[in-house]
């Protein structure tokens, strides 16, 4: 593989072939029920930004971060780690928890921000995390969990284990100096991570090459020492290939990569935003064109794996799967008011003790804005 | 006179000294071709072209770094930090920096600039998107920090604060963006900083407030009234320098005060505001100065209504430091 497609520069890793064969150079050569989960797990997360977005519209979450268009990078990402690798996740990577086996109701219910909700209904919606499967809690701040990853590779790597850390960001994220200093730790430290940037094209308004000027952002891993790998992002065997591969040096004490993989982000950045103020409807449509579910389809088809009968049976599979996992949450209460204080610290101060005794003597608050 | 919401006079207060002084600039994340997330600078890269108007990288330390860098050359920058809780990654350049270089420089450099940054809750944005950082600018020597409540205030503060020869933190309370409309003159103006402003008249009890809950101050207020608590209620709108002279005759004539503000309350600029009046009014003081904010911990998402110092909470308040 050491042609133009290890160029940073230049090349973009692909496997699937727009006739829908795979290059037998690249191919990872997955097994059937693999290839077939992570179907699965592609239109799993297409159909749940779908609900979501209704949900949102319907005024029954505040908010929701859509992945639609970027699904081949965090499902790649999840079939090609362990369960023990960790994930410091960005916005876009919440549905790897999904691929590891968190109950998809409480994931959710993260979303209502319910009395079911791991996170106690702190965060906005799409900030997801669980310790039961090793994703770390973000905050909304872009960059600093970058550096994160790279501390906890070397924490890991002291401790004796073979734990690999994946640490994802924005395009955006890498002008923050929290993805220098990670670039400039991990190599230096050759921390056992993988620095995987999702270059959806946009950072809400700003287009990738108003970001920065360096012809791709693979090539900055040049300055820092390590390897840069360019990948087609929505080609899901391409992402499985290349975060595979790095993770598997990383675990053999090979060090850090950074892996850019080409996106788009085919939604709006979030609910809030109105992405036809900045770009066309003629950039949207040539990307959903390269839909990463439609190619792995295509793929999948030619290999004779699925066909329009097997593919219906999984949607209504995943239909009433989806919509049983919102019934069981949606109208849940939200989390007992006192619990507000709690986790500030592990023991609850006397100024907090304080303040719940005074919360608890004052009406409800009124509801709404 | 047009009737003019928040989003709308900070807009036209851009627009109009733009137009009138070729050295400002505005910067910042998604503030040129969209005009800012939340609107505020739309208009402005189309008037004034992409070397006045600037969409930048997505860096704060780099915003605020290179927006000193052209107010020590002579321009007045006005960077934008998209929301305050973002503000931290150029913490270093506002408060090592920009506070000190008039000093550090003995008086040869100096940072005139204001940034703008949407602050506070009430939007449903959890623990990233709703914080009131006031207090950690205060405490830095050598900034002015400045929140206005109404779309008035919000534009004559703005002139004021970009023709002020000191670094400006000014704080945009979302909440209010759009919520509340008023006669916004089109002609120049300034609202002068460091100047407060009595809301509402009474003699029962003094409320300090600023932003969006001075709203809720009133209201409660109103509350009150109807018991016969006749609250005086001061709008800060400049938090640093304090108009601590407005508040001192309004306790001197009340002898009560509450002080209502969403930060949490230890160390919160409420805590500051009271020591004045110790000092100042300690014999007029008929009970023990009260503060109504945030709870120390982190804003959260779901309880936000259960976090924020609403007239619920002001009102009872008011009602035992009257009856104290
Ligand atoms: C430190 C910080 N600054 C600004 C923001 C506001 N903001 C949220 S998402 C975003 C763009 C992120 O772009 P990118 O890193 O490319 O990720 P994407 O959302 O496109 O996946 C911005 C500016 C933020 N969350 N954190």
């Amino acid at each position: 593989m050491s042609d133009a497609s290890d160029d940073p520069l230049l090349g973009l890793r692909h496997v699937i072939r727009d006739d829908g064969s795979a290059d037998p150079d690249t191919d990872p050569f997955l097994p059937e029920e693999t290839l077939l989960a992570m179907y699965r797990e592609l239109l799993k997360i297409r159909r749940i930004d779908v609900r979501m977005l209704g949900k949102q519209r319907q005024g029954k979450v505040g908010f929701f971060g859509t992945i639609t268009g970027q699904e081949a990078t965090p499902i790649g990402t999840a079939f090609a780690t362990r369960q023990s690798d960790w994930v410091f996740p960005a916005l876009r990577e919440s549905a790897i928890m999904i691929c590891r086996g968190f109950p998809l109701s409480t994931w959710l219910a993260q979303a209502y921000g319910n009395s079911a909700d791991v996170l106690k209904g702190r965060q906005m919606p799409s900030h997801m995390s669980g310790r039961a499967v090793n994703q770390v809690a973000w905050s909304s701040c872009i960059g600093p969990q970058i550096p994160q990853a790279v501390g906890a590779a070397f924490a890991a790597r002291q401790r004796g284990d073979d734990t690999v850390m994946v640490g994802f960001m924005g395009d955006g994220a890498t002008s923050q100096p929290d993805f220098h200093s990670a670039m400039t730790f991990a190599k230096r430290w050759n921390a056992p991570v993988v620095l995987i940037c999702q270059n959806n094209h946009w950072s809400i308004s700003v287009p990738t090459e108003k970001q920065t000027a360096s012809k791709t952002i693979a090539v900055k891993a040049r300055a820092y020492g390590m390897p840069g790998i360019r990948v087609d992002g929505n080609d899901v065997l391409a992402v499985y290939a290349a975060v595979d591969e790095a993770v598997r040096r990383a675990r053999e004490g090979g060090g850090p990569t950074f892996i850019e993989s080409v996106t788009y982000r085919i939604g709006p950045h979030s609910s809030s935003d109105d992405p036809t103020r900045y770009r066309s409807a003629e950039e949207v449509e040539s990307w959903a064109a390269k839909d990463p579910i439609e190619r792995f389809e295509r793929y999948l088809r030619k290999a004779e794996l699925i066909d329009d009968a097997k593919r219906a049976a999984i949607l209504d599979e995943l239909e009433a799967e989806i919509a049983a996992a919102i019934d069981a949450v949606e109208d849940l209460g939200p989390p007992p008011r006192e619990s507000l204080f709690e986790d500030v610290y592990e023991a609850l101060p006397p100024n907090l003790a304080e303040q719940r005794d005074a919360l608890r003597a004052l009406p409800e608050a009124p509801k709404g804005h | 006179m047009a009737q003019l919401n928040m989003v709308q006079a900070i807009n036209g207060a851009l627009t109009h000294e733009m137009g009138r002084d070729d050295r400002v600039v505005v910067l910042g994340e998604d503030v040129g071709k969209v005009g800012g997330v939340f609107r505020v600078t739309e208009g402005l890269y189309d008037k004034f072209g992409e070397d006045r108007v600037i969409d930048t990288p997505l860096a704060e330390g780099g915003i605020i770094g290179t927006a000193i860098g052209m107010a020590l050359y002579g321009l007045r920058p006005v960077p934008e930090i998209q929301f305050s809780d973002f503000i931290f990654p150029a913490f270093d350049q506002i408060v090592s920096e920009a506070a000190k270089m008039r000093w550090r420089s003995g008086g040869e450099y100096s940072c005139p600039m204001v940034i703008r940054t949407p602050v506070g809750g009430g939007i449903r944005g959890g623990l990233y998107h709703s914080q009131s950082p006031e207090s950690l600018f205060i405490h830095t020597s050598g900034l002015k920090v400045v929140c206005p409540s109404n779309p008035y205030d919000a534009k004559g503060l703005l002139l004021a604060a970009i023709r002020d020869d000191d670094p400006v933190l000014f704080m945009e309370p979302k909440r209010v963006y759009r919520a509340v409309k008023m006669d916004v003159p089109e002609e120049d103006y300034e609202v002068p900083i460091g100047e407060a402003k009595v809301v509402r008249e009474g003699d029962g009890v003094t409320i300090v407030s600023w932003g969006a809950m001075v709203y809720e101050a009133l209201t409660a207020a109103e509350q009150v009234g109807q018991d016969g608590v006749d609250c005086e209620v001061i709008d800060l709108r400049t938090l640093w320098p304090l108009d601590v002279d407005t508040i001192v005759r309004s306790v001197k004539k009340t002898g009560r005060l509450v002080v209502v503000h969403e930060a949490p309350k230890t160390c919160g600029f409420g805590a500051e505001v009271v020591q004045r009046v110790m000092e100042q009014a300690f014999l007029h003081l008929e009970a023990p100065p009260v503060r109504v904010t945030g709870w120390d911990t982190p804003f959260p998402y779901t309880l936000e209504n259960e976090y924020l110092p609403l007239a619920h909470r002001i009102a009872p308040a008011l009602m035992s430091t009257a009856t104290f």
